[in-house]
């Protein structure tokens, strides 16, 4: 088909052409920024987490006598094993998701915290029968064994006094790239080290803590005896048994120590509590963007009336010359793809500047070059099928209006 | 006349009724989505003591040298026990108040009550004057509670509610972690957001206000350990709370009232003497490199606006400017296809101005029926953040009057503007012209 004539009817309507260039641009830009942050929040929500996610459930017991903890720890665990359906339990310092963290920088060697930039770690302290609990998985060394959790006491300044440790396989990537991570020496402070007996499937951290994506992952995990820290129940059972078994818990657990505070809550409502605002700001994003493409959609079908509308004379006269329906057809749409083309060259340098800008201002990361087709095919299609109905209705011009005036 | 060119909108936009909801639409959504982010926005960005913020100010005191700093040589964020107490022990401030988090249990009088964990900060009794917070019953202990570590608390008339029914409880006893402590305040709802006062923890959003506050020493030595974040450089060489206040980990908030400008370069001299003398006991191996902030600026610094809100804002506003040009689009479409009408107006001997004001009252309306529906759609996405935005966000985006009029105003200001091109267009026209192709 030849797009000249196309070329020489829009230079005599610059003005509303110009608009629907500049609101393709715009909607190209916005879309291609919205969708890319909705996919990376999407991203963020699905990253993994080796442990039994469904099936475990949490109980905290706070404002007991952190004195006769030793005693009180493993009394909780025994009523807690009781729970039928119950098939592992442990007592914990810290809850993946849970955004109460406890955190320490690890470092490969002595004297390295203050030297070199070393990554902050969540410290994950938990009794015998942590990894079972838990339903971590080993990918290579092993567990504990029952005389590393014995040996194990809560030191000074919080460091366990053991002498082994499991990191996750990103950490031990982090500490030791390209090298094996078993026996290698983990330190936390310039006074205490760890031999890594083992390392475990990715497990997140309580929160992020200022190392963004990359140390979602970093985990450290050593074993402890019964102390006051322990003071979350990791539950474990099928998944069907888990909202009676984190009932039965909480009262089994609260008539042991009257005077303490239980909660308890499934991991899954742990999960759903974290993810909470991304989910939100995914619902909101998502919004925008349907309102934005309808917008976009509903101006495309305006316009185009109003443009054949105004041509109405010179379509009959075309009609009268011979053109059938389908060349006036093809006429509306091929204009309306050459629109839209200058709309979404212009709208990926847009939507590449917005992406750069909030780079610089707002931590957002690099869009990958693929959304800038994708979103320009999204807007080709929407223009495409805007356009349908006042084609249709150009086409539906009789000849007969060439022969009257005005 | 006026009411003239309201009938003649009104009859045209009539006429093309389609093209007239696609307007009002488009406009309705533009307003509604952004004055919705912007509800938010302003209600994260917003200065929470606005009478006061220029007078209060944060400082920072750089204990744990250049290994400690941020990249950008910003010290830590907060205090170890060591300066704060110093600080407060020197005095030089009108009011000031070191702080710290605290979450103690509350055992309820009465047999079989469950004991609760209630959130609180331990403060300085100059904590309450500072922050202009109301009372309901009593008022803050004394200075001289301070110095004694007196067994007093104050709480807020939400605790009061669940423990004493609401009746005034000066007086009364509370037991906190074991100990009977007697009530001196009850405070009248007080919930600033952002917590600007100890905005380190929680990010400065927190949805449930602070239940209990009681004298800083007091809660020291009855071992109420930090519920906050603590930060350490190093690991601390003493175990518990007691290692806690004597290790340089960072934990303590701090704040101080300063009325001129002559007072904060008093205070400001006074950190950084504080500073050398410290350098001078060889504390401190570095000149100083302190921060003193007024509370605007400390909010800011600490990002206490989640990014996340800004950018919902500009997304939104893309989307308004997206309704704008669609606007302009359809508004052009409209009046283009009148040439003929204005032909015979200007024919008739209108003046340019005339066609300016019929058309430019026909885009008002426009933006007026779009902004009642941005009016009405804004109010049910006020009232629908709660399930778009985070839950301590969410409870501040509140709808007012001052909302609803800038909605309307956005409307109106926004469908005017769009309008301005085509109406000029439209009195372009050449009257001669447009008759005789009739």
């Amino acid at each position: 088909m030849d797009i000249r004539p196309i070329f020489a009817a829009l230079r005599k309507h610059r003005i509303p052409a110009g608009l629907i260039v500049l609101e393709i641009a715009l909607a190209c830009a916005v879309l291609c920024n919205a969708v890319f942050m909705i996919g990376q929040r999407i991203g963020e929500m699905h990253v993994p987490n080796a442990i039994d996610e469904a099936g475990i459930v949490d109980i905290t017991v706070q404002g007991t006598d952190p004195k006769l903890a030793a005693a009180d720890v493993p009394r909780n665990l025994a009523a807690l094993r009781e729970i039928p359906g119950v098939t592992a339990v442990a007592a914990v310092n810290i809850v993946p998701l849970s955004q109460s963290g406890w955190n320490s920088n690890v470092a490969t060697g002595p004297g390295e915290l203050l030297k070199k930039n070393t990554p902050n770690v969540a410290q994950y302290l938990f009794s015998r029968g942590g990894p079972e609990a838990l339903g971590m998985r080993l990918l290579r060394g092993r567990f504990f064994d029952d005389a590393e959790y014995a040996d194990s006491q809560l030191g000074v300044s919080y460091l366990p006094g053991g002498h082994v440790a499991l990191v996750t396989q990103s950490l031990a990537e982090r500490l030791w790239p390209g090298q094996s991570a078993l026996g290698k020496q983990a330190w936390i402070g310039d006074d205490n080290h760890y031999t890594v007996v083992g390392v475990v499937a990715d497990i997140l951290r309580p929160d992020r803590n200022g190392e963004g994506a990359a140390g979602f992952h970093w985990a450290i995990f050593l074993p402890l005896s019964p102390a006051s820290v322990l003071n979350t129940y990791i539950v474990r059972s099928n998944p069907g048994d888990r909202g009676r078994v984190l009932r039965d818990g909480i009262r089994k657990l609260e008539a042991l120590s009257p005077n303490a505070v239980v909660k308890g809550q499934t991991f899954t409502e742990v999960r759903d509590k974290f993810f909470a605002d991304t989910r939100s700001m995914v619902g909101m994003l998502a919004l925008v963007c349907v309102v934005m493409l309808a917008v976009t959609a509903f101006g495309i079908v305006g316009l185009t009336s109003f443009w054949v509308g105004q041509r109405r004379r010179q379509i009959g006269i075309r009609r009268a010359l011979g053109a059938t329906r389908g060349h006036i057809m093809r006429y509306f749409q091929t204009e309306n793809f050459l629109l839209t083309a200058a709309g979404v060259l212009l709208g990926m340098a847009l939507a590449f500047g917005i992406n750069v800008y909030l780079m610089q201002h707002y931590e957002l990361q690099r869009m990958p070059m693929y959304y800038l087709p994708a979103g320009a095919i999204a807007l080709w299609l929407l223009g495409q099928l805007a356009v349908i109905g006042p084609a249709r209705r150009a086409a539906a011009v009789p000849p007969v209006v060439a022969t009257r005036s005005g | 006349m006026f009411a003239y060119y309201l009938e003649l909108g009104l009859r045209s936009l009539k006429r093309s009724p389609g093209l007239t909801i696609l307007m009002v639409l488009a406009i309705g959504f533009g307003v509604a989505a952004s004055m919705t982010s912007w509800s938010v926005f302003r209600a994260v960005s917003g200065d929470p003591i606005p009478w006061k913020s220029a007078q209060l100010f944060v400082p920072q005191i750089d204990m744990w040298g250049p290994s400690g700093r941020d990249p950008d040589g910003e010290p830590p964020n907060a205090m170890d026990y060591t300066d704060a107490v110093a600080l407060m022990r020197d005095h030089r401030a009108k009011r000031q108040s070191a702080m710290y988090q605290i979450a103690p249990s509350v055992v309820p009088t009465g047999a079989g009550k469950h004991p609760l964990n209630v959130s609180g900060h331990a403060v300085y009794s100059e904590f309450f004057p500072m922050l202009d917070v109301p009372f309901k019953y009593g008022s803050a202990w004394s200075a001289s509670d301070d110095t004694n570590r007196a067994q007093v608390v104050v709480i807020n008339s939400k605790l009061n509610q669940k423990l004493f029914g609401g009746v005034d409880s000066v007086g009364k006893s509370v037991n906190l972690e074991g100990h009977e402590y007697r009530v001196v305040g009850v405070l009248d709802h007080w919930n600033p957001q952002p917590r600007y006062y100890d905005v380190v923890n929680g990010g400065g959003f927190v949805i449930d206000a602070d239940d209990v506050f009681m004298p800083f020493q007091t809660a020291i030595q009855a071992d109420i350990p930090n519920d906050g974040n603590t930060n350490c450089n190093a690991v601390p060489e003493e175990s518990g709370f007691v290692g806690l206040q004597h290790s340089p980990c960072v934990w303590i908030a701090y704040m101080v009232e300063l009325d001129d400008a002559a007072a904060v370069q008093a205070y400001r001299t006074y950190l950084d003497g504080y500073a050398r003398q410290q350098q001078a006991s060889g504390r401190f191996s570095w000149p100083p490199n302190n921060r003193l902030r007024d509370l605007p600026a400390w909010l800011e610094s600490q990002h206490v606006v989640p990014s996340d809100t800004k950018v919902s804002l500009l997304v939104a506003f893309g989307l308004l400017l997206v309704c704008l040009v669609n606007t302009v689009g359809l508004l052009l479409a409209k009046f283009l296809r009148r040439s003929g009408e204005i032909g015979v107006r200007r024919a008739l001997g209108a003046p340019r101005a005339a066609i300016y004001v019929q058309f430019l009252t026909e885009a008002g309306m426009v933006g007026v029926a779009g902004g009642v529906l941005g009016l009405l759609l804004t109010g049910a996405g006020v009232a629908s953040v709660g399930w778009v935005l985070p839950k301590d966000i969410a409870d501040l985006a509140r709808l007012d009057v001052s909302l609803l009029a800038l909605a309307l105003l956005v409307a109106v200001v926004a469908t005017v503007l769009a309008g301005l091109y085509p109406t000029w267009r439209a009195s372009n026209v050449q009257p001669a012209w447009q008759l005789k192709s009739n």
